[in-house]
């Protein structure tokens, strides 16, 4: 039976073939429209570590003595003390600390002129705790941290960059002018947001496209990398200038990120007691004057920090009002189709057909329609999709469209024809048979 | 007018013409809220920041190697000293932050040496005492500085810093002191710093904190080595900004220790704005593409369902132009049952985008939308469905009288 209504769909399709381009480029635009937001939606409001995102979690605490404002939540950032006394403790089942920082970077042994960089400073952990693959090589050990060996990972297009790609370990960097052996070459990693180093979201939403840029080129141990980069670090904000610009390790700045990793809930509620103690203890000791602390897990931290900027939200239901009104236009044109075609069902009904089966044949009619605007909607989404890579967004390179997606793109297609068609089809299966056959 | 009998004969077709309205009603909403976002992103993108952006250009070096403070500020003046004589520019300093720049550096501003008085984070700019030339800024009070009031980078880290004067905005005059001049009276940022001018305008580099403090921003003559800072060149004419760039880099490259000397680190001011603004502008360039297609869409739509009521009335319509009608009244017939129908939609459109614009002042921190928007919208819309009725009454016009006699 579905054959057979199949048939009479495309016959009458090709019978109006204006009326048809119309319902079919209505459809198709506004599922190109959606299906292209709905992608960037997608891609930036996603889950950088499926299945882990539940045990990463980032601490806070409050350092900052300055009164001057209220204080309603702490910095986003630590300061160097409170950072490396947390992290020392090895309260967690792992745990790890970010500092961000810009170097320049030579390799002696190529002929490429100075190149500015950015550099993770940061700790062995760190390579476990996020899963980041390695090429060649691996990361240091805890022990090569503990002493600040000169020691470093490179990202696979800093590798491509200096070395062609090809195996670089054992080779030379010379960082801020000192000699730095390479241990491991990462493979192409580009967590989406670049979540561990998502920071002060809620100060500038406008501008949260900067979250899904690239991960650094250049990562060290912290120790390390504060050796050879002080007086070029950038603080987050200061409470108390540093002595000395870009020297921070005793300034009163928040600067360091520190991520740990709890395996149970029980650990979880220990390592936020933990967090309080510490707060209160250095409260005591005159260093704090606020105890608050917090413990978000990966994707309340990306949630309060608004990672998907406002524009592209705007931009999606904007794109759905459009898709609504793509379907008002396709159940008026449906309903002039089918209505037109009076006489023909009327034909149908009066040779036996039940209401249902014209309701299902409308349908068939309907989800044709669909499919087409489908296809339509597809390449109209692949252009849109372009148009988004032109934009200067961090995340631009990002835009491509997935299985999902692709499979999404004609369910939402087929589901708006439908339902644009069961108002007409409900109408058209009430046509009564003897009225129709008189004007035929 | 036969608006009775228009009103009589939709109700035949009350789920056509509903559709219509409701198509109607939701363009003119999405309609008018999007010309608005459009309007506030355009006005954004023009904000003058009070500096004559088109005489000024921008080069930016980084240092490879460490050398001391003094070498350094040397080679920082040395370098101001070459990039002065080039032919064509007239003022040249060095600055910490630019406009449209990447970073931005503030201080919190307050009116007492107390730690804990109420502050205002207030941007800073640190340069030599040229910066209010270079950048062009008018002086409304006060004066600009003078070669002795300019204090050097490295002091400002003593234990005694020395107490240097500020030049401030005026936005940022009135907001500490209203109504008053703020000229001699003293503002604490690096200890007590005694205010000597005003200049009109001056603003952040880039927007940061709420959108009134955008114009708040102070300037402190400060001699800065090159490796925290970028030289600011004014042109004399606009057309030679490129060859003053070309310069510049040759000046830079020339002279002085291993460097990093790039193409890439230097751009015009107004290249600074566009790619600051991009942003704003695709916004506003994808907005109106969205209001074009809905215009498009629901055109369309309006096109559809009237050449089939034709179609369906051709019988009626040759019934009322043999009784008398002439095409004249036919076309009105179309045009006027448009109109109403899309009156509707418009009231309809109206309330609608009223409430989406409660929904964005909410979530995206919108202003409320102008009142002269509504009339505009419904203009818009009344044209597009006249235009859209045109084809299919005009079809209508031309059914013959004598379809009335032929069978019903």
């Amino acid at each position: 039976m579905f054959k057979y209504y199949l048939q009479l769909a495309v016959h009458s399709l090709k019978r109006y073939p204006v009326l048809t381009g119309l319902m079919v480029l209505a459809i198709a635009v506004g599922i190109g429209a959606s299906m292209t937001t709905l992608t960037v939606m997608h891609l930036l409001s996603g889950n950088p570590m499926p299945g882990k995102s539940g045990k990463l979690f980032y601490a806070q605490v409050d350092a900052d003595t300055d009164n001057s404002y209220p204080h309603k939540d702490p910095l986003d950032m630590l300061d160097y003390r409170s950072a490396m006394d947390l992290w020392s403790a090895h309260k967690a089942d792992r745990q790890t600390l970010i500092i961000d920082s810009s170097v320049k970077v030579v390799a002696p042994d190529s002929q490429l002129p100075p190149l500015m960089r950015t550099m993770l400073s940061t700790t062995s952990d760190f390579f476990p705790m996020f899963d980041v693959p390695f090429q060649y090589g691996q990361a240091w050990t805890a022990e090569q941290g503990q002493r600040h060996a000169r020691v470093a990972v490179i990202s696979a297009a800093l590798n491509r960059k200096l070395f062609g790609g090809a195996n670089s370990v054992g080779r030379t960097l010379r960082i801020r002018g000192a000699d730095v052996r390479i241990v491991g070459v990462l493979a192409q990693w580009r967590p989406s947001p670049v979540f561990y180093k998502v920071v002060g979201g809620r100060f500038g939403a406008a501008t949260n496209g900067r979250f899904y840029g690239d991960t650094e080129d250049v990562m060290m141990p912290v120790g390390t990398g504060i050796d050879l980069n002080d007086g070029h670090f950038e603080p987050f904000t200061c409470w108390d200038l540093p002595e000395h610009a870009g020297h921070l390790t005793h300034a009163g700045c928040a600067w360091v990120g520190l991520w740990v990793q709890l395996d149970s809930p029980a650990k979880v509620t220990a390592y936020h007691e933990f967090l309080t103690h510490y707060a209160q203890q250095q409260k005591q000791l005159g260093r704090f004057t606020h105890t608050d602390v917090r413990l978000r897990d990966l994707m309340q931290w990306l949630t309060f920090n608004q990672v998907v900027p406002p524009d592209v939200k705007l931009q999606t239901s904007l794109a759905f009002a459009f898709l609504l009104i793509c379907l008002f236009n396709t159940v008026g044109l449906l309903l002039a189709k089918f209505l037109r075609r009076s006489g023909e069902i009327g034909l149908r009904r009066a040779l036996g057909a039940t209401r249902a089966s014209v309701f299902a044949q409308c349908l068939v009619e309907a989800g044709l329609v669909g499919v087409l605007g489908g296809i339509g909607g597809w390449v109209l989404t692949l252009v849109g999709l372009w148009a988004v890579r032109q934009q200067p967004v961090a995340y631009a390179n990002l835009a491509h469209m997935d299985l999902s997606m692709f499979a999404l793109t004609f369910l939402l297609s087929v589901l708006v024809a439908v339902l644009a068609g069961a108002l007409p089809a409900a109408r058209a299966s009430r046509t009564a048979p003897a009225l129709h056959l008189k004007t035929l | 007018m036969h608006i009775r009998h228009i009103l009589a004969a939709l109700r035949h077709h009350r789920i056509a013409a509903l559709l219509i309205t409701l198509e109607i009603a939701f363009s003119c909403a999405v309609i008018c809220n999007a010309l608005f976002v459009i309007s506030t992103r355009l006005e954004r993108m023009h904000r003058p920041t009070g500096a004559d952006e088109t005489h000024l250009v921008e080069v930016r070096v980084g240092h490879v190697a460490r050398r001391s403070a003094e070498a350094t500020l040397a080679q920082t003046h040395t370098d101001l000293a070459a990039l002065r004589r080039i032919s064509g520019v007239s003022h040249v300093t060095l600055v910490n932050q630019t406009l449209f720049g990447s970073s931005i550096s503030f201080s919190s501003v307050s009116l007492s040496s107390d730690s804990n008085a109420p502050s205002t984070a207030v941007t800073q700019y640190m340069a030599d005492v040229n910066l209010i030339d270079t950048l062009g800024l008018k002086v409304v009070a006060g004066r600009g500085f003078r070669p002795d009031d300019q204090v050097t980078d490295a002091s400002l880290n003593d234990k005694n810093p020395p107490q240097m004067p500020v030049i401030i905005s005026q936005a940022l005059a009135k907001h500490l002191f209203p109504g008053q001049s703020a000229v001699g009276k003293t503002l604490y940022a690096f200890g007590p710093n005694r205010i000597v001018g005003v200049v009109k305008r001056l603003v952040q580099p880039r927007d940061f904190g709420a959108p009134g403090e955008y114009e708040y921003a102070m300037v402190f003559p400060v001699d800065t080595p090159y490796p925290q800072g970028t030289y600011l060149l004014r042109v004399r004419d606009p057309a030679q900004r490129q060859q003053v760039i070309k310069q510049a880099l040759s000046v830079l490259k020339k002279d002085g220790p291993l460097r990093l000397v790039s193409p890439k680190y230097a751009r015009t001011t107004e290249a600074a704005r566009a790619k600051y603004y991009s942003a704003d502008r695709a916004m506003a360039w994808l907005l109106a593409g969205v209001c074009v297609l809905l215009l498009g869409v629901t055109a369309l739509g309006i096109v559809g369902l009237t050449s089939f009521w034709v179609t369906q009335r051709r019988h009626q319509i040759g019934i009322r132009r043999a009784i008398g009608a002439t095409r004249r009244d036919i076309l009105t017939y179309f045009q006027t049952e448009n109109f109403l129908i899309a009156s509707a939609g418009i009231v309809l459109g109206m309330a609608l985008a009223y409430g989406i614009n409660l929904l964005l002042m909410q979530r995206y921190e919108l202003p409320r939308l102008p009142f002269y928007y509504f009339p505009v919208g419904a203009l818009v819309l009344w044209v597009l469905g006249q235009l859209s009725v045109l084809g299919a009454a005009l079809r209508a016009t031309h059914v013959p009288p004598v379809v009335a006699t032929r069978a019903a």
